[in-house]
């Protein structure tokens, strides 16, 4: 090799209790390096990142095996702080900050700058002072350098997710001695629009000589920022790609193991002409999500897409209709008109709702699995209610009979229905969630993000779920995503949300020209 | 090098109409308002003399002033109220009868108390932060408990130990067996306003005591001076005009109301003020204000928020809870310490079992939460706290014929207080967390 590696891992194995989680990897990354780092949920990736970054599950569950070499020389990495005094940095996937900080504090956490007083003399280090002015221009200059122009003094709670997640990159920059980040899924949480701007800084960073191994499940997102692509499989490392020589899927193939097809159906379905939900000048107070006055139809046993950019209003539709927002306007239910901000009449109307805020709203997390299948449906239906004389008690068998059929139906993976659901992966966190949703035996089903934050064959076999309740039961779907393509495998119709409104319906064949205007807010080209 | 920004604008925070404002501050400080309304009812009830109060509330904030103190740095620290003040106060009881017994008297007494009850303080301080780090999020209860568990050994130590394996031969203090200290401990004569009225020992009964008007008329002085030189040294900025005019008018009516006391001789120039003992109290608030600034008081708000976030960015947990409490336990005993030599006598084993309760509640009076907890607050707690033990007994005599009704509604109030405060703790908690989804 012609440059000097940065950070060399060899023959890196590790296993839980005897179970291999990995397994002989080896990485080479140069400094000023993209490496990026995919694989499925349970690949190894976050277990690989652990041993780098010297985490405590590490090393209380046996040490590992290999070596890792920084700058040609053994590395013995037994904690966050040795990682830190070597110059890994790490933007974790969920966010290490303090609400109640300022942005300086957050960035300077634990790494602030000192000066003595005369109490430090005699009790050390510990006593010494803040100095906050000094804090104040560092942060600045982080942030000036990702083109950040937010307040170094604003307090982080209330900020946007966006603004969250560069606080803790400058955080990693401001680091005098940093030489390789490591961005543990960092776009996860992002829009779209924030998203490029987190990739076009992972690039800035990358030219000051900095090493990035960055770990996500969006391909086109590898593809376009990467030098170097690893893909881990099953604990072992697949193939390791340079960036031309690879394409999405190609990488897509090589994470899952088998091919990747479109799930389009077999032709234009012929639709009914029943209406099933009917909104007219439909406004949500979402923040963030905001709905001015959406028309909207959807036929019964109809499968219908609704995209567009975030912040847009997209999610705010479902929300509004399932009553978690405040909302105002009309809908009609099969006809009949429904009454809005009433989370349980939605329900009781047939409706079910599949949350984009999988941790949030849409899962009790320190709740089994089997409760979270049933409780809707207990609470709203009286489903799973044995009634002895005045007293209600919950059908235990019946609960455990249901939530095995649906682990089974939906290949839940979990270690049985009594898991805590916290435990579980994102993809079976969303099983679980359409699993609830469809122990309501819906006659709608509102789907949003279903495969938001979750890795390329889960994401498969939740679309085919959709699909497949759509096509089999006859369940008309309302799915709402930011993925276009996602929703063109899938739906009938899809409409494109822009500004609070419906810029227009196509079908899924539409051409790419088409949808990018109605998402521009632009009308649809005359005559096309 | 990125120059653009295509992040969407920070939205400006919502300001907040008048009526909205309003509201919230009612929500934010429903504790303090209902106590400030209960103390001024109370008062006209009562029918009160202010000198009497005045007497009675001044000896009240410099006893328990310290004590309340000392609860703020586990708060600020995430651990909550720390109920475990407790086994602090015990240790100063436990230096107080032995300083006693030696016949140690006046301010040299009190000083040797406080320099041997540290590192009792420190030790029980250690132990009790290794519990509550192996109890994290049960601190509360863990510190109650606690205080159960320490009310046995001091028993077993000062009902079994003392006068037998240890050896104390003091007919006054040892029971007439000849093992256990005696239940009541009078501290007259001896320890007793060693710290309030330093000069005693040596005929100086009046030493650091100057009366109330006096205090009053040199304390405006010395806000005003202080103020002043803080905004030429420090900000070299000026406050508004109408801020100025009422704190000059607030100022010149405290003035002229001390000025007649004093020309008048009236009973107000009874009333005399520990000045040591505030001076210990404002040189306490001083190093907590102090202590904020520094790395450490950093960690500890760092670990208060969010322990998971401060271990990974390399903050030794643990360790900064462990310190937390031992600040607060070793002022905590130098705080019953002064308690208790105001007092001048005290319940052998049971004056510090009150001492967490009694301190909790002035601190969450004063609006203070579980997650918050200021110097002002903890201040003003206290003096709320005590106003209304003050006036609610002659308030209860007025309006029922009986005092003892009055002691019946204050004793309920502590313990009410501190239900309430929990509860509306969880209540806001739970409020933020819809807020955070945007509900």
């Amino acid at each position: 090799m012609a440059e000097a590696s940065l950070l060399q891992m060899q023959g890196i194995g590790k296993s839980y209790y005897g179970t291999p989680v990995l397994q002989d990897i080896n990485l080479n990354i140069k400094p000023g390096e993209i490496h990026a780092i995919v694989g499925e949920n349970g690949a190894g990736k976050s277990t690989l990142m652990n041993i780098l970054f010297g985490m405590e599950v590490i090393h209380s569950t046996g040490g590992f095996d290999g070596e890792i070499i920084i700058n040609g020389k053994k590395e013995k990495i037994d904690s966050p702080q040795r990682a830190m005094e070597i110059g890994i940095g790490m933007v974790h996937q969920e966010f290490m900050l303090l609400p109640n900080y300022s942005i300086t504090e957050n960035i300077k956490l634990n790494r602030e700058v000192l000066k003595p007083n005369f109490l430090s003399r005699v009790f050390g280090q510990k006593i010494e002072h803040l100095n906050m002015g000094q804090m104040n221009t560092d942060s600045r200059k982080a942030l000036d350098k990702l083109g950040i122009g937010i307040e170094e003094y604003v307090t982080v709670a209330g900020l946007p997710v966006g603004y969250m997640q560069f606080t803790e990159i400058a955080r990693e920059i401001d680091k005098t001695n940093v030489k390789m980040i490591v961005f543990d899924e960092p776009t996860a949480v992002l829009a779209e629009t924030e998203a490029e701007k987190l990739l076009e800084s992972m690039k800035a960073i990358a030219e000051e000589g900095i090493a990035i191994l960055f770990i996500t499940h969006r391909l086109d997102e590898v593809i376009s920022i990467s030098d170097n692509i690893t893909v881990l499989r099953d604990g072992k490392r697949v193939g390791t790609k340079k960036r031309e020589e690879t394409d999405v899927y190609e990488l897509a193939e090589l994470m899952v193991g088998r091919k990747i097809e479109k799930m389009v159906h077999g032709e234009q379905r012929e639709l009914k002409n029943e209406i099933a939900l009917k909104t007219e000048n439909l406004v949500v107070h979402m923040p963030g999500e905001k709905v001015n006055g959406v028309n909207l139809e959807v036929r019964k046993g109809e499968f219908l897409g609704i995209g567009g950019l975030a912040g847009q209003g997209k999610v705010g539709i479902a929300n509004g209709v399932m009553g978690l927002y405040p909302s105002r306007g009309q809908v009609w239910i099969n006809g009949s008109p429904l009454s809005l901000n009433d989370p349980g009449e939605s329900m009781r109307q047939g409706m079910a709702y599949v949350s984009e805020d999988r941790r949030g709203v849409g899962l009790l997390l320190d709740s089994s699995i089997e409760l979270n299948i049933v409780i809707n449906a207990l609470h709203n239906q009286k489903k799973f209610l044995k009634k002895y004389g005045f007293f209600k008690f919950q059908d235990t068998k019946g609960i455990r009979d249901h939530a095995l059929k649906m682990i089974k139906e939906l290949d839940i993976r979990c270690t049985g229905p009594g898991q805590l659901v916290k435990r579980l992966s994102g993809g079976n966190q969303q099983k679980v969630c359409i699993a609830r949703a469809l122990t309501m035996e819906p006659e709608i089903l509102f789907v949003s993000e279903p495969t938001r934050g979750i890795d390329v064959g889960a994401k498969r076999l939740v679309l085919e779920t959709l699909v497949k309740l759509n096509e089999e039961l006859g369940m008309t779907i309302v799915m709402t995503s930011s993925e276009l393509g996602e929703l063109r495998s899938v739906c009938d119709r899809i409409a494109i949300v822009s500004e609070g409104n419906i810029s227009g319906v196509l079908p899924p064949d539409g051409s790419d020209v088409d949808f990018g205007l109605l998402m521009a807010g632009q009308q649809e080209r005359r005559g096309a | 090098m990125l120059t653009q920004n295509s992040l969407p604008e920070v939205e400006e925070h919502k300001r907040l109409t008048n009526k909205e404002a309003a509201i919230q501050f009612l929500t934010n400080n429903m504790v303090t308002i209902m106590f400030v309304v209960l103390v001024l009812a109370g008062f006209l009830v009562a029918g009160m003399n202010p000198f009497l109060f005045i007497l009675d509330i001044v000896a009240r904030m410099s006893r328990n002033s310290f004590l309340v103190l000392s609860l703020i740095i586990p708060v600020v620290a995430g651990m909550g109220l720390n109920f475990s003040i407790v086994l602090g106060a015990m240790a100063g009881q436990a230096l107080l009868i032995f300083v006693t017994h030696w016949g140690i008297t006046g301010l040299p007494g009190i000083l040797l108390c406080i320099v041997l009850v540290t590192p009792l303080s420190m030790f029980l301080g250690y132990l009790t932060g290794k519990l509550f780090n192996k109890a994290k999020g049960q601190e509360m209860i863990a510190g109650l408990i606690l205080a159960f568990f320490a009310q046995g050994i001091y028993e077993l130590i000062f009902l079994q130990l003392v006068g037998g394996i240890i050896p104390m031969d003091n007919r006054v203090l040892i029971m007439s067996s000849g093992i256990g200290v005696r239940t009541t401990v009078d501290l007259t004569g001896g320890l007793k306003y060693g710290l309030d009225w330093p000069g005693q020992i040596w005929g100086m009964p009046n030493l650091l005591r100057p009366t109330f008007p006096w205090t009053l008329i040199v304390g405006v002085i010395a806000v005003i001076v202080g103020f002043l030189v803080y905004r030429f040294v420090f900000k070299g900025r000026m406050p508004s005009l109408p801020s100025i005019g009422a704190g000059l008018v607030a100022a010149g009516l405290i003035v002229y109301w001390s000025a007649i006391q004093i020309q008048q001789e009236t009973m107000m120039m009874m009333v005399r003020i520990p000045l040591l003992t505030w001076i210990v109290i404002l040189t306490l608030c001083l190093f907590i204000v102090f202590f904020s600034r520094t790395k450490l008081g950093q960690d500890m708000r760092s670990v208060g928020q969010d322990r998971h976030v401060a271990a990974v960015s390399g903050i030794q947990v643990d360790r900064v809870r462990v310190i937390a409490i031992m600040m607060s336990m070793v002022m905590a005993s130098w705080g019953h310490i002064i308690f208790l030599q105001n007092m001048g006598a005290f319940s052998t084993y049971g004056s510090h079992e009150q001492i967490g309760l009694y301190s909790v509640a002035a601190l969450l009076i004063g609006g203070a939460t579980v997650s918050k907890a200021t110097i002002s607050q903890a201040l003003l707690g206290v003096f709320l706290f005590h106003a209304l033990f003050i006036v609610s007994p002659s308030a209860g005599r007025q309006l029922f014929g009986d005092a003892q009704v009055g002691e019946y509604f204050r004793v309920f109030v502590a313990y009410g207080v501190i239900g309430i405060t929990l509860a509306l703790h969880a209540w806001k908690k739970l409020l933020q967390r819809k807020d955070q989804l945007g509900v």
